[in-house]
């Protein structure tokens, strides 16, 4: 049957064949797009119960009742958007400000520490923040900012009493800490990646380093520095074990930062090894899809965004 | 005042304002650090942490031995499995071009931002919902998900910073590619890959919630992998939320060995490797 000449063309072909060791390599590259497909095809098929049962109307309902089996993401939602939020806005100024002072010329010494000091702020294990944070920054928090603040400004629906120990305020304020070397980090790359001839040009017009940096340099990094803000906020949206130690885990919508909360990641993390009802657990599992895809979401525009700018 | 000597003003306060920022960053991490060796530390030296099991509360004497066993087994088993395939996806990555690369790459960059509460919920779903009982086995397997695409993408960096004339000149001997990839590229590259590697399985080693509803935990000592098992990281999150002093004490301890895992995995593999190094903590 054969006939020799497609033998003959493999044989003195430019394309090496594929051997082994070549298949072996892309079966472990494709290992990992396989299990993020694997992960997702599951958690929708774990969902599915929960889906079928309540619809779309699942994120926009606010009861979350295990006895009479009424559940509704919306509270969690709101949590983990709001913590977020402030998490990312008390860290951006701090994370900016890091990110300028590692990128920009002068005072080298101080690099050093503060470099690796943010470095090893990421790497501390959320467990460890959440232990520190429920039995010295909640305490602390609580005693100089959210019971003053509720007694002098509990007219302000943000500071609406009662104020407690384990709030928003607290689960925004261990993000913070959390996502502050991500964003720091993506930002001094994104800041440095701005071309050198602007900032010259810019000093030889006689600016001063604050108007280069402010009007020259950080406009030309904006981009970028968004991309590093969506890629903390995902983070932030992600986390799941501080949080869970200090924001209260109460699942009420309030607008007082200083009253208990309840997050996404935390509602699975505290109910899902209890719960025995299918809804329960289907319903845990719909939370955690819509989780990942919030996160993969933020994460895949972001790392787009911040390509698209290192490019230039 | 002049204009230029306003301008000069409104500099050097900007760089202080900088500057302070910058430095406050750090002061977390000081507070963190100084309260996890002032609680954890007497705990720590107290040998019995290291050499029996927890106790009921009001029986002193007890320790976390089956949380380091735990943590040994469970992110071991994970490394396991996550480094060979890692490294191996990691050299895909460097030796290949197109669309089927550019998309591993866009899903390992993806993936390493994955919430990991979400990756357990997933080896809950493969493998406890099935086996219908918690396992340190489902536990590692979570873990190694989540290391996968951290030691792909640093194996990946510390290979395309090997010179390309290394390459050529193995190829140029007749080698065929996987002695050029594994005998002469591969150990090239190999502080990085290691350092990778070793910040990966830092990383696993300092995860709680992907064990929460796999690996679950376990007071007593067990190293059978099909069984439910402890973890430091389910210690920290178990005892700090009880009310005994005893037990919030091994929890402080438990935090502190964690921190000097992590620590000591950072700082080595910086000051081995600074370049490599940053783009781990990029990725971590």
């Amino acid at each position: 049957m054969s006939t020799g000449a497609p033998a003959l063309a493999r044989a003195t072909s430019v394309r090496p064949p594929r051997e082994a060791y070549g298949r072996i390599l892309l079966l472990a590259g494709l290992v990992v797009p396989a299990s993020l497909i694997a992960i997702l095809a599951l958690l929708i098929k774990g969902s599915a119960l929960s889906i079928g049962t309540f619809g779309p109307g699942f994120v926009v309902a606010r009861e979350w009742d295990p006895v009479h089996l009424h559940f509704g993401a919306l509270t969690f939602i709101y949590g983990t958007f709001v913590s977020s939020i402030i998490g990312l806005l008390l860290a951006l100024p701090i994370g900016i400000a890091v990110a300028v002072f590692l990128a920009e010329p002068g005072l080298g010494w101080l690099k050093g520490p503060i470099g690796i000091g943010v470095e090893m702020l990421a790497a501390i294990p959320s467990v460890v923040y959440g232990l520190w944070a429920l039995f010295v920054m909640a305490p602390w928090v609580y005693l100089h900012i959210s019971s003053p603040a509720s007694e002098r400004l509990g007219r302000f629906p943000v500071f609406a009493p009662d104020a407690q120990q384990a709030s928003m305020l607290a689960g925004a304020l261990v993000l913070t800490i959390m996502i502050l070397p991500s964003l720091a980090a993506v930002s001094r790359d994104v800041i440095r990646a701005v071309p050198r001839e602007m900032r010259e040009a810019s000093y030889a017009l006689g600016t001063t380093w604050w108007e280069t940096t402010w009007r020259i340099v950080l406009p030309a990094a904006r981009a970028g520095i968004f991309g590093a803000v969506i890629l903390a906020f995902g983070r932030a949206v992600g986390e799941t074990i501080a949080v869970t130690m200090v924001i209260g885990n109460r699942p009420s919508i309030t607008a007082s930062v200083v009253q208990p909360a309840y997050t996404m990641a935390s509602v699975i993390a505290n109910e899902f090894t209890e719960a025995t009802v299918p809804l329960h657990i289907s319903s845990l599992i719909e939370i955690g899809l819509l989780l990942i895809l919030i996160t993969l979401a933020l994460n895949l525009g972001a790392l787009l965004l911040i390509r698209s700018v290192k490019r230039l | 005042m002049t204009r230029a000597t306003r301008r000069r003003i409104a500099n050097l306060v900007a760089r202080a304002l900088v500057l302070a920022l910058a430095a406050a960053a750090v002061i977390p991490l000081l507070m963190v650090l100084v309260y996890v060796i002032r609680q954890g530390l007497p705990t720590l030296l107290d040998l019995n942490f290291f050499t029996n099991i927890e106790r009921p509360v009001g029986i002193p004497g007890g320790g976390e031995a089956q949380a380091i066993a735990g943590t040994l087994l469970i992110v071991g088993m994970a490394s396991l499995a996550a480094i060979p395939v890692g490294v191996l996806g990691g050299i895909f990555l460097a030796e290949s071009e197109g669309r089927v690369a550019d998309q591993v790459r866009l899903a390992a960059d993806v993936m390493v931002a994955a919430p990991s509460i979400a990756v357990g919920l997933f080896a809950y779903a493969a493998i406890v919902a099935s086996t219908k009982s918690f396992t340190a086995l489902s536990g590692s397997v979570a873990l190694a998900l989540l290391m996968l695409p951290i030691i792909a993408r640093i194996t990946e960096g510390s290979l395309r910073l090997v010179p390309h004339s290394l390459r050529e000149s193995g190829v140029a001997l007749g080698l065929p590619r996987w002695r050029v990839s594994l005998q002469l590229v591969l150990p090239a590259a190999l502080p990085g890959v290691i350092t990778g590697a070793f910040l990966a399985v830092a990383r696993a080693a300092g995860e709680t919630a992907p064990l929460l509803f796999t690996a679950f935990g376990n007071q007593r000592l067990t190293l059978n992998p099909l069984q439910p098992m402890d973890s430091l990281t389910l210690v920290v999150f178990r005892n700090a939320l009880t009310p005994y002093p005893q037990l919030q004490n091994e929890a402080w301890a438990a935090a502190l060995l964690l921190v000097i895992i992590v620590l000591v995995a950072n700082l080595s593999t910086r000051f081995a490797l600074r370049r490599q190094a940053r783009l781990a903590a990029r990725l971590a």
